[in-house]
């Protein structure tokens, strides 16, 4: 008997049947996966739900408005003498120049760094400074913010000194009132500190991922460690290096304590751009600096402020993970 | 056992013909010593390596290796894994201190000046001995033609007419007719073979003296390897040619000169013979030379 020839109608169906360890395995990696989910979910709502009077009350104007008044503690809509009005403006503005600001310096600062542990230094040196600067990641905030206070405001007051004696032609460093203190350009030095650690970290982690062979390729061209670093490094290491840097700006946008500490809080006036005034907004701060008075709006108000850092924060992070699954993809068509 | 017994007929390996008996002497005209080694002339496009040895850290890997590589020609490393061909190669060019606990004593001679001399630049050095690697590696965030005038840009040499070095080196390397309609593509669009031959073509644009090649084919299939023998062939007119290979046939096919590497268990690695690769394939002087290259270890 000749087998026929087949056709897609005998086509089996494949099974492969899951082990028992397959499926608890499997069951508790969703769970895990999906928790994580549930959770910023929560909180989101939680946060929705919280401010909802604020947000009934300003509407879009919550996060438009340059004021942040308490009045009597309720809004005009129930009555009120000497209403409370909310707008978070100047504070979420202030979140990103500070935040930005502190980019501006970490970032160069700890890609150098990072070449520096990985193709510079002598091995023993780069372990000591590796292990210094994970050492450095792991320094609680109010540790930052107290020595911003206490040791480096002096110090940041004679470099904005300078800065703006030599350099107040650029707008930046332009002031209209010389206190100097607490400024944002302050805040975003005591940050750039404090997020150099954990960017420095990440470079050194991508750099040293670069593939020997391209490495090697390039110095038996002729290549000098520099036109190396330039040619081979900093490409390959690039993407990676973006997604440090907004993981810093992340941590940088949410951090509270430290930045309560040295900033000059206004919350009727959004300073655009003179990172040297005395003078800032802060979401995190703003919170801190408010909560223990608040009247039961007011606190609904800081909900609501919680919530715009919440966002500004995700949307940060989405960027960097983002690039960073960019850079993978590129990485894998590298490897074929 | 005498050369011309039946038993020795039985052994030579019929599969391979040495192809450039012929043209040695023709390119050029180099003395041979009584072993029909080459005899160092000090000349230009001349590497040598004078009683070499080879350390990592306190573990001897190289023992005493005196050979010489004159000017255009072609000459094979062969030997099993282990014997320190790659290690020998790259301290001719200067990649073996690129290993933290590397270490060497004796010279290596090119022009007939010590490379490892004080006062010499290592980029220069690099420049004038290239170097093909055993897996092909492009430059994967550049196109072809930025991957063939990469050495350029990283010894910052002053480019000239580009488009023109461009064709001439992709030329060299076999691979002109095969990418010259998509030079802007990105290297990684290419096949392996082809980027092999690319990684040759930016070896040529720096126009270095001598070229090493570390098993040049082991990646690759039987048709790109011949395109790349072919190569070889065409460019030791004008360029002198290290090649390591595991593959007997392929340095009887390209190769002027033949030395046999060896290490013996728990003995460092040494020349067991050195000298011309119609002699080593059809008369042998050593019997292990006659072992490896009969397929009997290695």
């Amino acid at each position: 008997m000749n087998p026929r020839v087949l056709t897609q109608a005998d086509q089996i169906a494949i099974v492969t049947r899951r082990r028992l360890s397959d499926k608890v395995f499997r069951a508790i990696l969703i769970f895990g996966g999906t928790t994580s989910f549930f959770v910023l979910l929560a909180i989101f709502l939680y946060l929705v739900q919280r401010s909802a009077p604020v947000l009934r009350e300003f509407g879009l104007g919550f996060a438009t408005n340059s004021i942040w008044y308490s009045g009597d503690g309720f809004p005009a809509s129930q009555g009120s003498s000497d209403p409370a009005n909310f707008g978070l403006f100047p504070m979420a503005y202030g979140t990103l120049l500070v935040a930005l600001i502190a980019m501006v310096i970490a970032v160069p600062i700890s890609v150098m760094l990072a070449l520096g542990i990985s193709y510079y230094m002598p091995k023993r040196v780069s372990a000591a400074v590796t292990f210094i600067v994970d050492l450095a990641a792991s320094i609680p905030s109010v540790v930052f913010g107290l020595w911003g206070l206490f040791i480096l405001v002096p110090h940041a007051r004679y470099w904005a000194q300078l800065l703006n004696r030599y350099l107040d032609w650029i707008p930046i460093f332009d002031v209209t009132f010389p206190s100097f203190d607490q400024s944002p350009f302050v805040a975003g030095l005591v940050l750039a500190l404090m997020i150099t650690p954990i960017v420095t970290s990440i470079s050194r982690e991508i750099f040293s991922q670069t593939p020997l062979e391209l490495i090697q390729g390039a110095y038996a061209l002729g290549a000098t460690r520099a036109a190396m670093i330039r040619n081979i490094v900093l490409p390959f290491g690039r993407g990676g290096v973006v997604g440090g840097a907004m993981l810093g700006l992340g941590r940088a946008m949410g951090e509270t304590v430290a930045v309560f500490f040295v900033l000059q809080l206004f919350y009727d006036q959004t300073n655009w751009f003179r990172i040297l005034e005395s003078q800032g907004g802060n979401v995190a701060s703003l919170i801190v600096a408010r909560y223990g008075e608040a009247t039961e709006f007011e606190l609904a108000g800081l909900f609501g402020a919680g919530l715009v850092l919440f966002i500004l924060t995700l949307g940060a992070n989405l960027v960097a993970s983002s690039i960073i699954s960019r850079t993978t993809k590129k990485k894998r068509v590298s490897k074929k | 056992m005498s050369n011309n017994s039946p038993e020795r007929e039985e052994v030579s390996i019929p599969a391979i013909s040495v192809d450039r008996s012929a043209s040695l002497g023709s390119s050029a005209q180099e003395a041979l010593n009584d072993q029909g080694a080459p005899v160092a002339q000090h000349g230009a496009r001349e590497m040598e390596a004078q009683n070499l040895h080879i350390w990592f850290g306190n573990n001897l890997v190289l023992e005493k290796v005196d050979l010489v590589f004159p000017a255009n020609t072609v000459t094979a490393l062969i030997g099993p894994s282990g014997c320190g061909k790659s290690t020998f190669i790259r301290t001719l060019n200067r990649m073996h201190e690129l290993i933290p606990t590397a270490a060497l004593a004796g010279k290596v001679l090119l022009d007939g000046r010590d490379i490892y001399s004080p006062d010499v630049d290592v980029t220069q050095i690099r420049l004038k001995v290239g170097m093909v690697f055993q897996k092909p590696n492009p430059f994967p965030a550049m196109s072809i033609r930025d991957n063939v005038l990469s050495g350029l840009r990283l010894a910052k040499l002053p480019a000239g007419d580009k488009e023109s070095l461009v064709e001439e080196c992709l030329t060299r390397a076999g691979l002109w007719t095969e990418v010259k309609d998509r030079l802007s593509e990105p290297a990684l669009a290419l096949s392996g073979g082809q980027q092999q031959r690319l990684c040759i073509a930016r070896a040529l644009a720096v126009k270095p003296e001598v070229l090493l090649m570390d098993e040049p084919c082991s990646a690759l299939d039987p048709g790109s390897t011949l395109k790349i023998e072919d190569t070889i062939s065409y460019l030791s007119d004008s360029i002198t040619i290290i090649i390591v290979t595991h593959n007997m046939q392929q340095a009887a096919r390209v190769s002027d000169y033949t030395a046999f590497f060896l290490a013996q268990y728990g003995e460092p690695g040494r020349v067991v013979e050195h000298t011309t690769t119609s002699q080593i394939f059809s008369r042998p002087k050593d019997p292990r030379t006659e072992s490896y290259i009969t397929g009997k270890f290695g």
